[in-house]
Formats: structure tokens, sequence, C-alpha cells
């Protein structure tokens, strides 16, 4: 990766909350953001047993509106648009014609015309692109509504008791959204998350960020940086663009077939069916390592490689994804990992690696 | 974690690793500086007693939730003893970089390369 150098950073609206906080600050998809604040291991259990925040705001927003919206999305996601109900929120992956992922992206409706889509940071700019090139003979406006939000992620088992102490009505249930009076500000709150708890995720505009920030730290959430939320993310194994979803491999190789409707005729839609029909070569599996830790872009012997890996804080055994063949890819299946030039032997475990 | 020291009975390699001398045995381990830069270490892979370690290269690694680094040796000699017990508890090398968590002893074979180390304030002023 190019140097970067921190003048370069964009900040978010709770850079001064991170400083004060004691977090370590590291480049991350073009932002200056915490990677931690005590300690991974804390961090992480925090979010597990009680209540952690995190501080997204570098992900993005496309708003698209208009009478074609529904229409339009359900052109570019891989899932089926007009089920989400005004209010709800839908995961989807975003293909190219070849069934390769773009980017995988949380949808929200916000009204009957009105919707947001959140993206990754790093694919921020090439969706927003993608979605403006497409737009032709639909009656759309898409926008770029990246900085009239900043993102909170609000997770654990007293989330949502923190975030209804400060709320002017009842949350939202998962996977629905709605808009509430937070101290005063008005805030999308959101029944989603990336941690495997439950919680909430928060988009607020920037001013309004640091405010709500303080009080449900006040109230007892723990910050979290990006480290733990890998750490987290990765024990209940969901993707992670860039590692474990990348443009040379379909969603029906990643296990996320589920999030795709194929008959609604999306960008990709043949090629996704053409490879759920054969069945694909490769399968994207989680596995357990007996010791030691395997990490990204470490070779499985015999086909394959680790996309994502870490020390899971929960478990205390190395865990991780990884693309192999079809015909490895059953739990309890053997797998054998080259890390750097040592053979370690894993097991193919089921989805998730840790449930409550 | 213990707040930043750098004893001045070690002596220290450049790559951020300290060793302790008694007679031609050498304990070794990294300094308060290189597990701080790791953050938390998860997992400590002990090398085999009767390898040999070669000064200015690694002999062993460790893992931090989102690295891996290598421990480079600061003397050369054969390795006549390992740590155990960070098997268990990595986050020793952590908690006690100095104590706890020393990482292997060392029979070493050529004293002179004790000449070409660090002393303490030199070492840490190089960390300015």
């Amino acid at each position: 990766m190019a140097a970067v150098s921190a003048s370069e950073l964009r900040r978010t609206s709770l850079f001064d909350q991170h400083v004060a906080a004691g977090a370590k600050l590291v480049p991350f998809a073009g932002w200056e953001m915490p990677v931690q604040y005590v300690g991974v291991g804390d961090e992480h259990r925090a979010t597990r047993e009680s209540c952690g925040i995190f501080d997204v705001s570098h992900m993005g927003e496309i708003r698209t509106s208009g009478p074609d919206a529904e229409r339009y999305l359900q052109h570019l996601l891989s899932n089926d648009v007009t089920k989400i109900a005004v209010g709800g929120a839908q995961y989807s992956v975003l293909c190219r014609e070849d069934g390769g992922v773009l980017d995988d992206l949380f949808t929200y409706r916000l009204g009957a015309d009105d919707y947001l889509t959140v993206t990754n940071a790093a694919n921020h700019e090439q969706d927003l692109a993608w979605f403006l090139a497409h737009a032709g003979g639909f009656d759309v406006t898409v926008t770029d509504a990246a900085a009239d939000y900043a993102m909170l992620a609000v997770q654990g088992p007293l989330a949502r008791e923190l975030v209804q102490a400060i709320s002017d009505g009842p949350l939202p249930e998962r996977f629905v959204a709605g808009e509430h009076q937070l101290l005063g500000h008005t805030v999308l709150v959101c029944g989603t998350g990336y941690t495997g708890e439950d919680g909430v995720e928060l988009l607020c505009p920037p001013d309004a960020a640091p405010a709500i920030w303080d009080d449900l730290v006040r109230r007892g959430a723990t910050p979290v940086g990006l480290a733990a939320r890998d750490t987290l993310r990765l024990e209940v194994c969901y993707h992670l663009y860039g590692n474990d979803l990348m443009v040379t491999r379909g969603p029906i190789e990643a296990g996320l077939g589920w999030a795709c409707k194929e008959d609604t005729g999306s960008i990709g839609a043949e090629a996704v069916r053409a490879v759920r029909e054969a069945g694909p070569a490769e399968k994207l599996v989680a596995f357990t390592v007996d010791s030691g830790i395997a990490r990204q872009g470490n070779p499985v012997v015999g086909g394959g490689e680790v996309t994502s890996g870490t020390m899971s804080p929960s478990l205390g055994v190395g865990i991780g994804m990884a693309y192999v063949p079809a015909d490895q890819s059953a739990p309890g299946t053997a797998l054998t990992i080259d890390v750097r030039g040592r053979e370690r032997q894993a097991t193919v475990a089921e989805k998730p690696l840790y449930r409550k | 974690m213990a707040d930043a020291s750098y004893p001045d009975d070690l002596l220290y390699h450049p790559e951020h690793d300290w060793v302790r001398f008694e007679g031609d045995i050498a304990t070794l381990g990294i300094t308060w500086y290189a597990q701080d830069a790791l953050g938390e270490v998860v997992f400590f892979d002990p090398p085999e007693i009767g390898a040999a370690v070669v000064a200015g290269e690694s002999y062993t690694e460790v893992e931090s939730v989102k690295a891996v680094s290598d421990v480079v040796a600061p003397v050369s000699g054969e390795i006549i003893e390992v740590n155990d017990e960070l098997g268990s508890d990595p986050a020793a090398i952590n908690d006690d970089p100095y104590g706890g968590g020393w990482m292997v002893k060392v029979r070493v074979s050529d004293a002179s390369e004790k000449d070409a180390l660090l002393d303490a304030a030199t070492y840490e002023s190089s960390l300015a």
C-alpha cells in the first residue's frame, strides 16, 4: 500500500473523543481511525458481556430517491428490494455482470421512494460511480450522502438499554430502522450491527455525534476500535470486503446465496444463477486452527486460501475463513494451512464459530 | 500493561530485543517498546531446544491480534531453555517483558558480539 501522510487522511467528527480516550490511531481506507483504545481483548469482551461503542463514520452512504427508486435498486442490488417495507433494512451484494462482488451493502428504506445504502469506506467512490453509471432510464436522484452522516455502532447485551435511556421512543427491532430524537438530535436508529450481539447502529449529523458518544460512554459503553471490530465479526463469520469478498469471486462461493434473488433480474443475476445451479468450485468456510494463527493470504495445501484469520478472544484459538475446493468444505474436514512455510492443521467448522 | 522501562542491567539490540548475561548464558526477550508497538501478544511459538540462533536473525515469532513479528537474536548460540509458560500465557510478554516475558536462554558462542549491543541509555535515546 502506498504511504499516505497524516495530513491527507480524513478524520471523523469523533476524532477528539478518540484522542481523549487514548486511542491508537491508524490509517484505514483513507481515514485516520482508532484501531484500539485500552486493548483488543478487553474491548472485545466488553462488547460480548456489556456494551461496546464503535465509530464507523468512515462508512459511506448513498441516497436514492424518486418514483423509480425501488425499480432502480432492484436492478443494482442482488436481494429482492421489493421486500423492504418502509422502515426496513436489507443486506445485499453489488455485483458486476460476471457476478463478481463489488461491495456488500445494507439498504434502509426511509420512505416509499427514499432509500439509504451504506457502503464500505474503501469502496464508496467506486460504488457511487457504479450507481450513477446505471441510473440512465430511471427517474431517480442518486446522491452522495457520506458527508451528511456520522455512524456509531452500539453493540452488546446492554446496548439497547443504554440507547433507550436517551431515546424519545421505543428502539426499532432487529433489521428495522426508524428516526428518533436522541439528546435532542434527529438520529436514524437501525437494529443492525457487525458483532453478533444485539444492538443498534446510529446514523446522525456529524456535529451531533460527539454529544451522543460522550453520553453513552458516561452511561457505561466501552469505546471499541477496529481491531476488536474485526475479531468480533470474524467470530460470527460476517464477511469483510477486501478480505472475504472480492471482485474475482461471486456471492455463491462466499455463502451469500441467501442474499441473492436471481429472479429479480439484477445485474449479475444470470452469472450468479449459473454458479448456483452448477454448484461453486470453491466455498468460503470457517475454520479453527489446532495451534497458532493462520492469516489472510496463507495458502491452503491442496488449493484455496485464507481470507481472514485471527486469534479468537472468546474461544482462545486461532480462527478464520478460507476459500477451499467445494469437496473440502464440509464441517469436520481437516485442512492443512501453509503459515509462512510451516504447515498448521486446521478443521472446517460450522458457522458461526462463536455462539452465545 | 507495565509502564515504559529499560533496565540498566540489560543490553539491547536495535531491533528491540534485550539480553541478560550470566556467564556464557544469555536470556533473551523483547523490549517494552516492542511489546507496546505490537499490542496484546496472543500467540508465542516456542523454538526448539538445541536450535541455533544467529545474531541479527529471527529465531521465533510473536503474534498480536493484528500482526506477526519476527524476534531477532541479539547474540549467536544454542537454545538451551525456552519459556514454556508463554505458550499458555503469551500476555506475560506485555505484562512483564523483562521478567515473566523472557523467551529463551542461549549458550553464547561468540562473547565478542556483546560489544555490538547497546546500553539502556543508548537504546532508549534511539527510540526518540
